[in-house]
C-alpha cells in the first residue's frame, strides 16, 4: 500500500507544469524528458545539447534541494527485481523514442497542446501499464 | 544565462516530480494496480500539470516567440501511425514492469542503484530505436 496524497500530488503537477510552462516561454521548447535524454545523448555538443544537460543537472540536484527546504530525502522504494528493470528500462527507452514521447512529452505538453497524437499517445501506454500490471500482479504473480 | 535558466528549470520540474510521487515505483505501479492497491494520487499529478501547462502554454504562445530563441518548437506530426500506437504499447509495458518513466527517474537517479541500472537500461533502449530507425529510413531509401 502507498498512501493516497492527493495535495501532494496536485502540488507537484503544478511545479511540472510551471517548469514545461518556463521552458517553453524563454527556450521555445517541450519538457519531454525522453526527449531531452535523448538530446543528450547526440555527438553534436552545441548550445541545444547545452540547455538539455543544464536541464537534467537541475533535475538530479533537486533532492538536494529538497532536502534543504524540507530536511527530508524523499522516499522511494522499488519493488521490481534488477533482470525486470532492465527488461522494463529497456523497453521504455525504445517504446518513447518510437513514440517520440513519454509521459511529460505527451502526457503533459502534448495534451495541453490538445494534440490528437498525445493524447492517443497518452491513452495507449496508460492502458498498456494498466493492463501489464494486471498480469504481472494478479495473473502471473502472487 | 540560457543554460542557467534550464537548469532552474529542470531544478523545480525535478521538486515537482519528488513531491507529487512520480519518482516513486511502488506509488506509480500502486496507481496501474486498480483490481489491487489502488493508488489514484498520480491521477491528481496529471491534473496539477495539465491544468498550469494548458493555461500557461496558451498566454505563452500568445507571445509570439520565446524569450531566448527565434522560435517555439513544436511537433508537426499529426498522422496516428503504427510507429505512434507501438511504441506506446511498448513504452506502457516497460514503465509498468520498473514503475519508472524517463521523467520520474532523472531526479531520483542519485537515490540508489535500482535507478541506475533502469536508466543505463533506458539510454540502451533509446539508442537501440534510433539505430533500428535509421537502418528502416536507410532502406527505404536505397529502396526509391
Amino acid at each position: 500500500m502507498t498512501e493516497f496524497t492527493p495535495l501532494l500530488s496536485f502540488s507537484g503537477g503544478m511545479l511540472i507544469g510551471l517548469a514545461a510552462v518556463a521552458l517553453m516561454a524563454v527556450h521555445g521548447r517541450i519538457a519531454g524528458i525522453n526527449g531531452i535524454l535523448s538530446g543528450f545523448l547526440s555527438t553534436h555538443v552545441n548550445s541545444d545539447w547545452a540547455w538539455r544537460a543544464a536541464f537534467l543537472a537541475g533535475m538530479v540536484v533537486s533532492p538536494l534541494v529538497l532536502l534543504a527546504l524540507t530536511g527530508r530525502m524523499p522516499e522511494i522504494s522499488v519493488p521490481s527485481p534488477t533482470p525486470l528493470l532492465l527488461v522494463g528500462g529497456f523497453l521504455t527507452g525504445l517504446g518513447t523514442t518510437y513514440a517520440s514521447g513519454c509521459t511529460s512529452g505527451h502526457g503533459v505538453c502534448g495534451i495541453s497542446r490538445l494534440s490528437a497524437r498525445s493524447i492517443v499517445a497518452t491513452l495507449t501506454f496508460m492502458s498498456a501499464a494498466v493492463i501489464t500490471v494486471f498480469l504481472t500482479r494478479h495473473v502471473f504473480g502472487g | 544565462m540560457k543554460p542557467l535558466l534550464a537548469f532552474v528549470f529542470g531544478l523545480v520540474f525535478g521538486c515537482g516530480i519528488l513531491i507529487s510521487g512520480m519518482g516513486n515505483p511502488a506509488k506509480v505501479l500502486n496507481f496501474f494496480d486498480i483490481a489491487g492497491t489502488w493508488d489514484p494520487s498520480l491521477a491528481f499529478v496529471m491534473g496539477g500539470a495539465l491544468v498550469v501547462t494548458a493555461i500557461g502554454y496558451s498566454l505563452v504562445f500568445r507571445m509570439g516567440r520565446p524569450l531566448l530563441a527565434n522560435a517555439f518548437s513544436l511537433p508537426t506530426k499529426t498522422d496516428l501511425d503504427v510507429r505512434l500506437i507501438g511504441g506506446s504499447v511498448v513504452f506502457g509495458t516497460g514503465w509498468a514492469l520498473t514503475g519508472f518513466c524517463p521523467g520520474g527517474l532523472v531526479p531520483v537517479l542519485g537515490l540508489g542503484t535500482a535507478p541506475i541500472v533502469t536508466g543505463a537500461a533506458i539510454l540502451a533502449g533509446i539508442l537501440a530505436a534510433r539505430w533500428m530507425i535509421q537502418l528502416s529510413y536507410r532502406k527505404t531509401a536505397a529502396e526509391a
